[in-house]
Parts: C-alpha cells; structure tokens; sequence
C-alpha cells in the first residue's frame, strides 16, 4: 500500500524530456503552473491539456504512473472542490438542497480549481519523473547560484534535497515492514477512537525514528569515507549545459505561455457555463 | 612500512550514565600493532563488540587514535592536512548496501567520489565506466539502486570506491547483510580487483568461507589482535578460535572431529579437495 | 492443531509495472509440534510464504486452514491466528520501541487484552525462555547488544504464547557464536515447549543441523518438501537454483565417488564423521 506512492519519484528510461537540461524542467514546470492560473478560461485550460498530454506522451512515462501520483493528494482536492462547490456564490442556482446551494460560478469554480490541482501536480511529476534527483538539484543549485552571495548555503540545501528523495522509497518501505512486525504482535491501528489510533502510532513512530537516524549516521558516514567536502573544489560527472534541445524547449514554452494567454483573451469558446 | 601501519594504537570512548554525564571510559582499540603490506590480502575475524569495525574507521580516518598512530600510506591519519588524501588513499565499503548509496541512479553514484575529489568531468566518466565493469555492473549504469539485489548494491559500492583510485579498500562486513548468492558475488568480485588492480583488500567480515584465500588473517578480541597468520594456521587452531565467538569451515571443523577420533589428518584443511585427497591417502 | 495451504496463489501488485506472481500454487501441511526449515533465495516467496501463514498477506486464490477452519472464513479472528501463530520478522530488534525490555515483551500480551499483571508474568516467563538476563530487565532495549536485542524480540513474540513459532532468518548478522547460541535456544525451545517452529534460513548447514523436514521455494513454487537427507540427495537440482547443499553432503559425495564405503545422505558434521570412521574400521 504505502509503496503505491510514485510522487517525486524518478522513472527511468530514454525520452526526449529525460534528456533535458533539468534548469530547463524546473522552470518549464514553473512556467506551466503560473500559466495554470493567470487564466481561468475554457479555451486556455484546452491548450493546457494539449500541451500537458503532448509533454507526457513524449516522456514515455506511462500515464497510469503520473495518475498514480494523484492518490497522496485526493482528500486535499475533495476538499477544494467541496468548499468551492458549496461557498462561492455567484450566477443562476443549480441546485439547492437544506442548507446548501450550488450555484454556477460554484461549480465552474470547483471544476477548474480542481483542474488546475491536478495539472499542477502532473506537470510537476512530470518533472520529477523524468529528473533523476541528482539532476534536480544539480539544476536548482545552478538556479539558485546568486543566492550564495546572501549566504544562502545553496549546495547544501540542494544536496538534502537529493538525500531526501532517494530515501523516501526506502522509508516507505521500511514503514511497511514495522507495521506488519507490529500487527504480529497483535497491534491494531485501524479500530479505536482518535486518541487511541494515534497512541497506536508510537510502536511504528519510534522504530522508524531510531532506523531514520541509523541511516543518516551511516550515510553521513559514507559520504565522508567517500572525501565529500561540501561544494568546494568539486567537480561534476553531468555539469549543465544548455544544448539545441533545451532552447528549443524554452521556445516552445514560451510560445505556449503566449497561446493560453491569447486563446483565453481572444477565442469565444463556451460549453455551457464554462 | 606496509600500507595500513598501526602502531599502540588505542581507541577510547566515554561511557554515560541515563543523565549523560562521564562514568567512565571504554576502550574499544587496546594497544593493536597491525603491519598491512602494499597488495595484500588480509581478513580480520572477530565477534561483534571485538573492535574490528572501529580498526577498520581508523583505516579512513573516520575515527582518530586516542592514543598511539595509524599510517595510510605513510601519513599520520591525526594530520588535519592529509585527511582526503588518506580518504582517498583508503577507500571503504560498510556493511548495509542501502546506506552507503548516495546517487539515485548506479552511475551518479559511483561518480560520487571523483567529484568530490575533483576530478575533471571526461575523466570521471572513464573512472565510472571502468570501475563498473570491473565489478560486472556495467549494464546497470542507468538503473536506480533500489532496484538491484543487495549483492548488486554492495557491487555499486565498491565500484564507487574503485572510482577514486585507492591503493587500498577497507570492506567492514560487507556481506553481513547478504544471502549465499549476494555473498558469492561480492567475495568473486573483491578477488578479481585484487588480481587486476593489485589493490590492498582489507576484508572484515565473520564468514569464515570468505577468508581461506587471505595472505593474513588477524583475530580481534575486545580491542586486542589475539590471533595473527595464514588462514592454515589459525584455522588449525579450532578451540581457540571457538573461544573468541568464531568459528571454522565446516569441512575444517569435520576434519577435525575425524582427527579427535584418531585419524591422523593434518591441521587446517580449508577445502573439500583436500579432506577428500587427505582421506583416500589415509585408506 | 495443524497448519494448512492449499493452492495458494499470491499476486503482488496486479494490474501494474511492478505485477509479480509471488506464490504459486503452493501446497502443503505442517504439524502441531515440527520443526520444519523453509529454504529459497531472495526473490523465492518464502517471506511472502510466511506472510500468509499468520494472514498479514492475503492470498489471491487458494486457501489457508488453521487446525482445520479457514482463516479466510468470514468472522475469522485474525489477531487471535497471530497470537498463535507467531511470527519473527528479519532483524526483528529493528521494531523495539518501549523504554525498556520488560514493557517491550509485554507488548504483545498487552495487545491480547491481559492485565499488567499477567502481561508481566508472561514477558518474564518469555525473556526466561530465550535465556535474557533478568539483570537487564529494566533497560532500554536500544542499548544491548545484537544477539540480546534480538532475544527480546524473540521474547516479544513468545510472550503471547503462540503454538507456532515462524522465525525469518534469525541469525541474519550475528557473529558464529551468536548464531549457534540463538539456534540453540529455539530448538531448545521447541523441545521444552513442544511448539511448531518453522526456520526460514539462508543457511544450509545451519538448517540441516535442526529441522526434521526442509521445504525448499524457488520462483515462488514449493520445489523439494522433505527429510533434509531426502532434500539434500537433490543437490545438483539445488545448485541450478543458486542453492547448494551443506559442504559435508559435498564431501560424501566426493569420497563415495573415489569408492569409499559411506552412505551419501549425511548432513551433518557427527552424522559425516560417523559414516566415515566406520568406513575405517569396518
């Protein structure tokens, strides 16, 4: 169950978008969300899907991976659609029942609200997906390079990041195993009010403490046995540089940033009340 | 002097009460001479607790000498200056192959080193290659290392330190963790480096199978070395080595019960062969 | 009193990338009161196999009976079955979290509904069992070493007083002498108490030394099932699956083939030094 979750995992394989420059992928996905929401049309949200279905085809991510990623963040987006749904009020009413009214603006809102949540957290898989962790921070480091002139410890911060991500796998794994270890010895987490559900937490909360911290220590080990020294004075196996590829991309970003601002300004497309 | 040369060395540590204040000390390392020649073989038995582990960190300066002084290639591991120098002069394989792994994916992981290092791109990327086919890894290089066996992992792991050139690895129980087949691999793996790189092996382990090809064997017991020679000799010395928490191979442990039965074999048979060969003169 | 597979089927993920049909079709009984080895490389299914013994994995198809009923039936008491059938993850020390032994151990009892009281007893009785030093009682389990931290954990189980004990490599990183002391105190147990065990184990020898019937998994089928003299007679079939039988079945082999008089099924050292010495002496 808990190794279902693909999110900000790295799916390897040979694609187009693999081969990008990661700076590339970090603010193309930074561009596509903003674009997400600067517009708030049918026409612009088309364009979107368009560009988001062409960027998953040519990644060679199966898609049933990138909606796989969706799952961790579903209550979240039930949650957004129901408020939207039941407290903005605007245009004809749709439907009333007791206490609640659903009205146009309503349901228009919590649809593209929900749309937008769900393309912000794709396009970002995608990202991820398709970066290996290395990559990711490799092109944040190089972003946020200036940053290190107001002592921001830029490589640092970049280097936990990558830690992170190769971890997580591992301690969801490793959360799995405790929790059967301790269903074998007859605990119970899933009958009991509040209190005691969350007190049936701790026999799986403190071995994954004691196993987090016994492998940062023999990790930090590692990294040490291995001369790591901070950034200084290192050298890099993949350093970045901008080819023909990633320019391209920039390009075809930048023009798709121009086309959902323009069909959202200037296509009269309408389907009922979107 | 050898590549690893420790002489008086000691190693101590606090021990604290439940408050965290000093009650004592331990000595994990008592007073261990160790002499390791350039391309050498050599296994350190002994139980957990025995202090073979933290030897083994001395090798990386990982740890530093309470007292007395450890020589890696010929620098005092005390000397801040020389610390990456005796780092990369000793590289160091641990025990759980989950956590030594720092790349995501095989060959990022094994270029971790030549970056730190400082080695110019072009030149990593031969270093990867190379040291990943030494280690029969090669057609992994774009896998992630969740994905591979612990045996591969521990394989990744020492092409990770072939990366970085060392005159000698330190292998702190690296198959502990493994099945037969990921012990087999590893083991295969660690002899065909030595007899292509002529790299020193220094091999730490409690499987007593893995050691029989050793030039030298050392026993530790509670921070001292107690037992020192060929894998024939101390493996001859069967009652002895059960008293330190080892043990012996069981076709060394066989022969030895035929002998206490009478028949007269000689000590430290290590290999089926030889108890067979040793048998059919006996008839 | 007896524990039963039939047909089980296990598949892992179905319908994704990572699909793996981890058991197949695996039959077979155990006995109230064997001392059985389970055998396989990594990958084989034998901690998936495990897993359904005490119903922490749910088989897809086929069926599981505890002392005849189906644990699969409606109504069925799961955590009763996992009281009695009691199983030692790999590196169990890794699920210690109680502040100190004793309160560790009782963890069990405690989730079985019994009283401070004889929640205590029993972790007392358990620890005794495994042979812990009453001396360390009090102590954070975080603090002992790896051969007691797993006697704890062990105790852990023990203490709920299961009719079956399934221990998962038991002996994983432990030094010779912790291996053989551990092994030791199971079949001591298993011999006091007159309980199931069943030995998930990498080692051969180690295996061949202490149970009285070796089921062998490989690619998630039951390959061998049998005495481990009878499994070990299958050697050359083991070695095409990356097992191998104990080094001393290797040498009566050898010294069969160089025309000793021996028997070729000794897999043990004393059961190996007996054949021979009689070959000596006639």
């Amino acid at each position: 169950m808990v190794r279902d979750i693909t999110i900000g995992q790295y799916y390897p394989t040979e694609s187009f978008i693999h081969r990008l420059d990661p700076r590339v992928k970090i603010v193309c996905t930074l561009l596509f969300i903003v674009s997400l929401f600067i517009q708030n049309s049918l026409p612009g949200y088309v364009v979107a899907t368009i560009f988001l279905a062409a960027v998953i085809k040519m990644s060679k991510v199966p898609v049933g991976f990138i909606v796989k990623g969706l799952k961790p963040i579903v209550i979240l987006l039930l949650f957004t659609v129901v408020m939207n749904l039941f407290l903005t009020r605007g245009g004809a009413e749709l439907v009333q029942f007791w206490i609640f009214t659903i009205t146009e603006s309503g349901l228009k809102t919590s649809v593209f609200m929900a749309v937008r949540l769900i393309y912000l957290v794709m396009g970002s898989s995608i990202m991820t997906f398709t970066t290996s962790p290395n990559g990711l921070t490799d092109g944040l480091e190089k972003l946020l390079h200036p940053l290190n002139r107001v002592n921001v410890p830029v490589h640092e911060v970049a280097m936990m990041m990558s830690i992170a991500l190769r971890f997580i796998p591992i301690l969801l794994e490793e959360t799995d195993k405790i929790m059967k270890a301790q269903q074998a010895r007859g605990a119970d987490f899933e009958t009991g009010n509040i209190i005691q559900r969350a007190k049936s937490m701790i026999p799986i909360l403190v071995p994954l403490f004691v196993s987090a911290f016994r492998r940062a220590n023999d990790l930090a080990m590692a990294m040490e046995a291995r001369c790591y020294h901070g950034g200084e004075g290192r050298t890099r196996m993949k350093p970045l540089k901008y080819k023909r590829e990633d320019r391209l991309a920039y390009a075809v970003t930048v023009f798709y940033l121009v086309l959902i601002f323009a069909v959202g300004r200037f296509v009269p497309l309408r389907l009922w009340i979107f | 002097m050898g590549i690893v040369h420790a002489e008086k060395l000691i190693y101590e540590y606090d021990k604290r009460d439940e408050e965290g204040n000093v009650i004592g000390t331990n000595r994990a390392i008592d007073g261990v001479d160790i002499d390791i020649p350039q391309g050498s073989f050599v296994a350190i038995l002994g139980h957990n607790g025995s202090g073979k582990s933290t030897l083994a960190k001395h090798m990386n300066a990982l740890l530093l000498p309470s007292g007395g002084t450890i020589w890696v290639d010929g620098k005092d591991t005390k000397d801040p200056a020389e610390i990456w120098n005796v780092r990369q002069a000793a590289g160091m394989v641990f025990q759980n192959p989950d956590n030594q792994i720092i790349g995501t994916v095989v060959e990022e992981d094994v270029g971790f080193g030549p970056e730190n290092l400082g080695v110019p791109t072009d030149e990593i990327w031969k270093r990867v290659e190379n040291s990943l086919r030494s280690v029969g890894m090669l057609e992994y290089r774009k896998d992630s290392p969740n994905k591979l066996s612990g045996g591969q992992k521990q394989r990744v792991a020492i092409a990770g330190v072939i990366a970085m050139e060392p005159k000698c690895i330190v292998l702190d129980e690296p198959t502990a963790m493994l099945d037969p087949n990921g012990r087999r691999e590893v083991i295969l793996a660690v002899e065909k480096l030595k007899a292509e790189k002529n790299v020193t092996v220094i091999l730490i382990t409690h499987y007593m199978e893995e050691v029989i090809d050793a030039d030298q064997v050392f026993v530790m017991d509670d921070g001292h070395i107690v037992m020192h020679g060929t894998p024939r000799e101390i493996f001859g010395r069967v009652d002895e080595l059960k008293a330190y928490r080892m043990d012996v191979p069981q076709v060394t442990m066989l022969a030895e019960e035929l002998r206490k039965r009478g028949l007269s074999l000689p000590r430290g048979i290590l290999r089926r062969e030889e108890l067979v060969e040793a048998l059919c003169r006996l008839r | 009193m007896s524990i039963a597979l039939e047909h089980v089927n296990y598949i892992y993920s179905p319908g994704t990338a990572y699909e793996k049909h981890a058991l197949k079709d695996v039959s077979f009984e155990i006995g109230q009161g064997q001392f059985v080895g389970i055998i396989g490389h990594t990958g084989s299914g034998k901690s998936t196999l495990i897993q359904h013994l005490n119903g922490l994995a749910k088989a897809t198809s086929g069926d599981v009976s505890y002392n005849g009923e189906s644990i699969y039936a409606e109504g069925y008491d799961m955590r009763k079955l996992r009281s009695q059938v009691g199983l030692v993850f790999q590196y169990p020390e890794h699920q210690l979290f109680e502040v100190d032994v004793l309160s560790d151990v009782c963890f069990g009892p405690k989730n079985q509904g019994f009283s401070q009281e004889e929640c205590e007893k029993r972790a007392r009785e358990a620890l005794g069992l495994v042979g812990f030093p009453e001396k360390y009682y009090r102590q954070s389990p975080f603090e002992l070493s790896g051969g007691q931290k797993r006697r704890v954990a062990i105790a852990g189980i023990l203490a709920m007083h299961p009719k079956v004990l399934i221990l998962d490599e038991p002996t994983a990183g432990l030094d010779p002498k912790g291996r053989d002391e551990i092994l030791d105190q199971i079949e001591h147990l298993h011999k006091e108490t007159g309980m199931t065990v069943i030995l998930v184990s990498h080692s051969m020898e180690d295996i061949a030394r202490y149970v009285e019937r070796i089921i062998v998994m490989n690619r998630g089928q039951k390959m061998l099932d049998g005495a481990p003299a009878e499994v070990f007679q299958h050697y050359r079939e083991l070695e095409k699956v990356g097992l191998a039988a104990p080094q001393v079945t290797y040498i009566m082999h050898d010294l069969k083939e160089r025309g000793f008089d021996v028997p070729a099924d000794a897999t043990t050292i004393e059961e190996a030094a007996d054949e021979i010495m009689r070959s000596f002496h006639g």
